[in-house]
């Protein structure tokens, strides 16, 4: 049986259905989940798709962080769950503090919506075994508040500890800082990226299918782990 | 009848673009001499008795500002109407 990947709608969700369909792309099972409901339906795997949940009142995130999905994935993440927030995703992992620093608004106020290229930084994250560190990649970015910031303590512990996963080259689109695309937690089990790899699995509607990788990686996580007994013992959390 | 009143700013080290973009247009409804601005959030909340400052104060921290790059003061301010429910 191939692995299970739930995907969360908020109200506000927008690419959830991309998330699915790219989960099930890459091999996996997808699963929908729902933000009210707290049970994780036993699966192996969580994305937290983009989008404007909660119609991003107050902070992109912040309400979101408390729907009751989020305190069983949070749960389930600190088990070792792997769980990767795209986009909005990113912003509620960050709210939830299971990622360090913040997405704030876009340095130059625009919305930034392109092809973006990516340098990989590490491949040691339950998302991006299957990339080399260093290999470059090309998928759409499109937001508003990206900008990754963090004090300068928190910066030295990602750059010390190998934590940063990706980084803008070819132009920051939005002002982060140290050009930070994603970002990953101690465990590796968790990812925050600004971009979206979702749209790059489809030659017809993407500008690449470097997307793929990030699903192939977590299935490549799962079999090679006992990940999904700790993903279903968090579930019972 | 009393409301606590909650002021988020971004902190001082965290870029405030917007504060940018307004600053860069007082010259143009004719100010000049500005050094800065920055933007930030008031929130208002009614409590349906007393007010409760810790209960505010939790909201505060938890929900209404994010610690990571936003500071908050929290106040309670006295209303004018007595039209309590």
């Amino acid at each position: 049986m191939s692995a299970i990947i739930g995907v969360v709608t908020f109200p506000g969700s927008l690419d959830d259905r991309d998330a699915a369909r790219a989960a099930a792309r890459g091999g996996a099972t997808p699963v929908r989940l729902w933000h009210a409901d707290s049970d994780l339906h036993r699966v192996d795997a969580v994305i937290l798709p983009g989008g404007f949940s909660y119609g991003d009142y107050l902070r992109c995130g912040a309400i979101a962080r408390f729907a009751p999905v989020m305190e069983t994935i949070a749960d389930a993440a600190r088990g070792g769950l792997p769980v990767l927030g795209i986009c909005n995703g990113f912003q509620i992992l960050c709210e939830a503090h299971l990622l360090p620093g913040a997405l704030t608004r876009n340095q130059h106020l625009h919305f930034r919506n392109r092809d973006q290229r990516l340098r990989i930084g590490t491949a040691a994250s339950a998302w991006t075994n299957q990339f080399l560190p260093g290999q470059e990649i090309l998928i759409p970015v499109k937001n508003g508040e990206g900008r990754f910031v963090a004090d300068s303590r928190t910066l030295d512990e990602l750059e010390a500890e190998d934590r940063v996963v990706a980084r803008y080259i070819g132009g920051n689109p939005n002002g982060s800082l140290l050009d930070i695309a994603a970002i990953r937690n101690e465990a590796g089990n968790v990812v925050g990226i600004m971009p979206h790899p979702e749209h790059a699995i489809d030659e017809l509607t993407g500008p690449s299918l470097d997307g793929l990788g990030f699903f192939a990686s977590v299935l490549k996580h799962l079999a090679g782990s006992s990940v999904r007994m700790a993903a279903n013992q968090g579930v019972a959390a | 009848m009393a409301r606590v009143v909650v002021d988020v700013m971004l902190k001082p080290e965290i870029l405030d673009p917007q504060g940018q973009a307004v600053a860069n247009a007082l010259p143009r409804v004719g100010v000049t001499g500005v050094a800065s601005v920055r933007i930030g959030k008031r929130i208002e909340i009614e409590f349906s008795g007393e007010p409760d400052l810790e209960q505010a104060r939790l909201v505060a921290d938890k929900l209404l500002a994010n610690p990571v790059i936003e500071d908050f003061t929290i106040r309670v301010e006295e209303t004018a109407k007595a039209a309590a429910p």
